[in-house]
């Protein structure tokens, strides 16, 4: 907690209005503190990684932000508005669509199905109005993925990197302007990483801003600007890629504290 | 060759199956009875018995999808069926017009409330489905057997008496001819605008043929159904000659056909249906997409507590009497429906007309026993072989698909 009480995070370029500003966010589980007062801010057309071993809170972090949880404590700016999301429609709204690491898809349904689950696209009569969606899906997925034309397959059906790439359309069909993606490269093998990495740079160059939350030291490295590591809860520090090695980042992961020069600072 | 045509009619592998399995049990069991069971007078009382179990099997269809279990609505068909008889019999006058249509008002709110607990029981309080709806089987039976302490509750309104399918219980020839052109045009229409969606959005339709086909084969049987059911001989209404006049299609059916083409409507294409079909599919999914998962699941039960009640009014005008032992073992029979019909425990699949098939099985096998004397407790034999069969058949093509 009291490493927290230090500056805004280093990489904050003062001159632009942050996309999201997370403050002193606190969520308890009974008696377990799953985040602990965690800082986080997000610029438009940079990837922030979050890093932490498993249980460090990443997670349930990024799940306050995409609304799934309401946290007990702390405040969220979007775009310099103060908000407070209750569920994962009010976090869509404002423009922030999570990738999450299970993906979230019905797997009895099709991709324009799972495309547009909770967001349904309708007729004049308030019916599902299919053959429009499939269209939207069939558009958004060719920009991803343009050899995936089986999407009116139940999901059940797909390879990961299908799989995937219904759940990056979901996000990207609704304008996103920050994208949280959670382990998106944990099950798929080289081929549909890259694609993934590839999708992340030219989000980056169109101005999205994407927090990633991955083990993979190499595709952090790869695509981040900055990260953020997490360890029981709590923030151990903020890096930017450039400054720091993978080594240094992983002792901070395993070790719960900063590299040595950056704590004399 | 003959998968090939199937495939080329893109027919549902599942319903394509059922029906050819309805149609050999049907000619072995006409065979078997010299020719008693393809009778029209039989099937007429065959189309009234499968009514019960098709319309709880209808909602039966959701809750299974959505991985939840209601084992109630055989005792909640009881008690709402004695809640409505009673209001007839004591609190209104007898052959009072107001007394039925309150009856029938009061069945349908008993159930939508009862649902309406058990439901947020489950969804609420997070009690499983399977303990909240085994309470409310042993508790509505109670509730059934309290309402009159015991006594069977007679007469029921002869009007509300037709709702039942027995005397008047048709809309006789003419309206059931009218309403098979109807049908019949709508299945036209529905192809050709099927098609012509299709060509919009730049997909190529199938063959005209194909399309032509099925829809001749629907109008084929829509045709059957409506002659068979204008043959059934109607004894208590006789033309000049002294001869009976056609019965025509049951009103219970009708209010099944309406039950099962709203229900179908609603799985495929509004909001509510693909909500259930998604959280079944991944609870969790329908979670993080922000679907409003708690009132999904309390809905599920509000559904099954009106479709009791509507076949309560169904069963108590059939048998014109209310009487607290209707509906015994009927949740077993509408669950089976459903499997029966393609509904799977997973959670996620099913469909609508699969448990309206499943429960016509059901009750053809049933239908035909009795007409061979075969005993009840062999009924109840076979009907159980006749599950595992199914749900075998249905793991053994899952594997090959």
């Amino acid at each position: 907690m009291m490493q927290m009480e230090q500056a805004p995070a280093p990489a904050a370029p003062a001159d632009r209005e942050a996309f999201v500003q997370m403050r002193q966010i606190v969520k308890r589980f009974g008696g377990l503190v799953a985040v602990n007062h965690v800082d986080l801010d997000l610029y438009a057309g940079e990837c922030v990684g979050v890093l932490g071993h498993n249980g460090a809170g990443k997670t349930v972090l990024i799940k306050v932000l995409s609304g799934v949880y309401v946290p007990d404590e702390g405040s969220i700016q979007v775009h310099g508005k103060p908000v407070s999301f209750r569920t994962p429609h009010d976090a869509q709204a404002a423009g922030i669509e999570t990738i999450h690491q299970t993906l979230a898809l019905a797997d009895n349904l099709d991709g324009p199905g799972n495309l547009f689950l909770g967001r349904e696209l309708l007729t004049p009569w308030r019916t599902l109005d299919s053959r429009r969606m499939e269209y939207e899906a069939r558009n958004v997925i060719k920009r991803l993925n343009p050899n995936f034309r089986n999407i009116l397959d139940p999901v059940l059906r797909m390879s990961g990197g299908q799989r995937q790439s219904v759940a990056i359309a979901r996000a990207l069909y609704f304008n996103a302007r920050i994208l949280i993606m959670d382990e998106p490269c944990a099950a798929l093998g080289p081929a549909e990483t890259r694609m993934v990495l590839e999708t992340i740079k030219r989000l980056k160059a169109e101005g999205i801003g994407i927090f990633l939350i991955s083990h993979e030291m190499h595709d952090v490295f790869e695509v981040c600007d900055r990260a953020t590591v997490m360890k029981n809860g709590s923030v151990v520090g903020m890096v930017q890629m450039k400054d720091v090695t993978q080594d240094e980042v992983l002792q901070m992961i395993i070790q719960g504290k900063r590299p040595v020069p950056a704590q004399a600072a | 060759m003959l998968s090939g045509l199937l495939a080329h009619l893109r027919l549902d592998p599942r319903l394509s199956s059922m029906v050819a399995a309805l149609i050999v049990i049907a000619i072995v069991l006409n065979v078997m009875t010299g020719g008693l069971f393809l009778s029209a007078e039989n099937l007429y009382n065959l189309s009234i018995q499968t009514c019960v179990i098709a319309v709880m099997a209808c909602g039966m269809v959701y809750v299974i999808v959505a991985r939840q279990i209601d084992l109630s609505v055989g005792s909640l068909l009881a008690f709402s069926g004695m809640a409505a008889a009673w209001v007839q019999t004591r609190a209104f006058p007898p052959d009072s017009t107001t007394g039925w249509v309150t009856s029938i008002v009061v069945a349908l709110a008993l159930g939508a409330a009862v649902g309406a607990m058990q439901g947020a029981l489950v969804a609420r309080m997070r009690i499983p489905a399977f303990i909240v709806t085994l309470a409310g089987y042993l508790m509505f039976r109670g509730a059934a057997f309290l309402v009159s302490d015991g006594q069977t509750l007679a007469p029921l309104h002869p009007t509300y008496q037709a709702l039942g399918g027995g005397v008047n219980g048709a809309i006789g020839v003419t309206a059931s001819i009218v309403l098979g052109l109807l049908a019949a045009a709508w299945v036209v229409w529905h192809a050709w605008t099927g098609r012509r969606d299709q060509r919009r959005y730049g997909i190529e339709p199938a063959p005209i043929w194909v399309d032509a086909l099925k829809a001749a084969l629907l109008c084929a049987a829509i045709a059957g159904f409506v002659w068979t059911m204008c043959l059934a001989p109607d004894f208590t209404n006789v033309d000049e000659a002294g001869m009976p006049r056609g019965r025509g299609i049951g009103v219970p059916v009708l209010i099944l056909l309406v039950i099962a083409g709203f229900m179908t409507f609603v799985a495929q294409r509004t909001r509510y249906g693909r909500y259930v079909f998604a959280y079944g599919g991944n609870p969790e999914a329908a979670l993080l997409s922000g679907l409003p998962t708690t009132w999904l699941v309390w809905s599920l039960f509000i559904l099954t507590g009106v479709l009791a009640a509507i076949a309560s009014v169904i069963t108590t005008a059939r048998l014109g009497s209310g009487a607290n032992s209707i509906g015994q073992l009927a949740e077993l029979y509408v669950i089976s429906a459903a499997v029966i019909g393609g509904t799977s425990f997973a959670g996620g699949t099913g469909s609508v007309p699969g448990a309206v098939l499943g429960a016509l099985l059901i009750q053809t096998l049933d239908n035909g026993m009795v007409l061979l004397d075969v005993s009840s407790p062999m009924r109840q034999i076979f009907i159980g072989i006749v599950l595992i069969v199914s749900v075998w058949f249905d793991v053994v093509y899952q594997k090959r698909a």
